[in-house]
């Protein structure tokens, strides 16, 4: 079953800017483009399972902190070797000022 | 006796037992130390600029034009040698850290002119640029973790005769030869699949031939040219203008620590001369760079200046460097399991110390 759940108030992510999201045992990462529009991801880089919220947002790209990896965090598509796998996306909305997210509830 | 007592030398393959122990204990896609650096201020030294790489790059490709046809126009005399030796290093050193910048992607906020740039130097310095960019991937995953890292040059104990050939790039450029030739033929060996994906490897393929294609094109131009000026333009500086390559290469991490998740301790930061911070694209500041690998080269000095008060004193000089070097190296001769451990500032945090094989055994515990 899924369903919303609530994360932070929107501006506690700058913009083109990305944060780490724990919940229920799993870790997403959540980012906010430049022109205020809201995304999630899962937290982890496909290639090492590395943290993404500590990597560098540009347009519409996530860069791993730790191998440079890339990812279109809007479709989740590799785009940068060493990643080749797909990340995980997940539906996110604006609601009052706080970013939600829809993720599958244990 | 175990396995990895100091008196044995370890087993460096990346399909052996030390492969395995590696997993085992925990060593292997690990967390590592790093230092604190607030979200705001890493974010504006991660921040990707196409201005300092297209300057560097145009000098340097100008630099190569000028000093490689000074070298064709005064080929036969003795004036040509300031100029050959300039291509040399020019050709032979700065490939290195082109290669490793642009194989990084952060050279360049613009991605074709890193890809461009990664090809090029990687021909120059003659690595194959699809398992190359795997096996620097997985070097900094597991730096210096034995059995795990593909790019550990110097292994315990030392060979230091064979580490003095490398400055005239031996026998790396025999090494490399052969496997480019091999890969060419279609062949990828166990080790290499231990890091490269199995959709990657017909790339590692195709290029390769590419690669063998060229020098097999520069070989035929010297003999129908009955010359060796081909060749000594073409792959020759790999032997003659290397030595600065290797020369700082050997400082990354040579006689630090082997099996630790502490960059601070395999790792080396070297003041070094401007002239060499340009051929090296500021890869000295290297405990910086294997920190926070996304930060580019332009940056890792501001990187040094924010968080040198978590990290040992940096060596003032690639000669003090050296002292420290040809120390550790001549004891590892006698006792294998040295190695260097500098004093951290009383501003820095604590060394991560769970795996420091100060003794050369290092320590086990059950996997994470």
């Amino acid at each position: 079953m899924s369903g919303w759940i609530d994360v932070c108030d929107a501006e506690d992510i700058d913009l083109e800017d990305v944060i780490r999201f724990d919940h229920g045992g799993r870790t997403f990462a959540v980012y906010r483009t430049l022109d205020g529009a809201v995304f999630a991801t899962d937290g982890l880089c496909t290639h090492e399972k590395v943290h993404l919220a500590d990597g560098l947002v540009m347009d519409d790209t996530i860069e791993c902190p730790k191998h440079n990896g890339r990812f279109n965090y809007q479709t989740g598509a590799a785009l940068r070797a060493p990643v080749c796998e797909a990340l995980a996306t997940y539906p996110a909305r604006l609601r009052d000022g706080r970013i939600e997210i829809e993720v599958e509830q244990s | 006796m175990n396995a990895f007592s100091p008196q044995i030398k370890r087993d460096y393959s990346l399909d052996g037992p030390e492969n395995r122990h590696a997993v085992e204990v925990g060593l292997a896609s690990a967390e590592w130390y790093h230092s604190e650096v607030p979200r705001k201020v890493m974010k504006s030294l991660m921040r990707r600029s196409d201005e300092a790489a297209d300057r560097d790059t145009v000098l340097w490709f100008l630099l190569l034009i000028f000093t490689g046809s000074a070298t064709i126009a005064l080929w036969g005399s003795w004036w040509v040698l300031p100029f050959l030796l300039g291509y040399g290093v020019l050709y032979g050193t700065a490939c290195d850290s082109r290669w490793h910048e642009c194989g990084h992607g952060t050279a360049f906020k613009t991605d074709w002119k890193n890809n461009a740039v990664y090809h090029i130097a990687s021909f120059m310095v003659m690595r194959n640029p699809i398992s190359w960019r795997w096996s620097h991937a997985r070097h900094h995953t597991d730096t210096i973790i034995v059995g795990r890292d593909p790019e550990i040059v110097l292994m315990r104990p030392p060979e230091i005769a064979m580490a003095a050939l490398k400055f005239i790039g031996v026998p790396d450029i025999f090494y490399e030869l052969r496997t480019l030739a091999r890969n060419a033929a279609g062949i990828i060996t166990e080790a290499e699949k231990d890091y490269i994906p199995e959709a990657e490897r017909p790339k590692a393929i195709y290029w390769a031939r590419v690669h063998m294609a060229i020098y097999g094109a520069a070989v035929l131009l010297a003999l129908v040219t009955w010359s060796i000026l081909p060749l000594v333009l073409i792959g020759g500086p790999r032997i003659y203008g290397c030595w600065h390559m290797v020369m700082m290469g050997l400082l990354q991490h040579g006689g630090l620590a082997e099996d630790v998740l502490d960059h601070r301790l395999n790792s080396r930061t070297v003041l070094i001369n401007p002239v060499s911070r340009f051929l090296y694209w500021n890869m000295n500041y290297h405990v910086e760079h294997h920190m926070f690998p996304m930060v580019p080269y332009h940056a890792l000095p501001r990187l040094h200046a924010l968080i040198k008060h978590d990290l040992p004193a940096p060596n003032p000089s690639i000669a003090d460097a050296y002292g420290d070097l040809i120390y550790a190296l001549v004891r590892q001769t006698r006792e294998a399991g040295y190695t260097i451990r500098r004093a951290l500032p009383p501003t820095a945090q604590p060394y991560c110390e769970e795996f420091h094989d100060t003794d050369g055994v290092p320590s086990r515990r059950a996997g994470k």
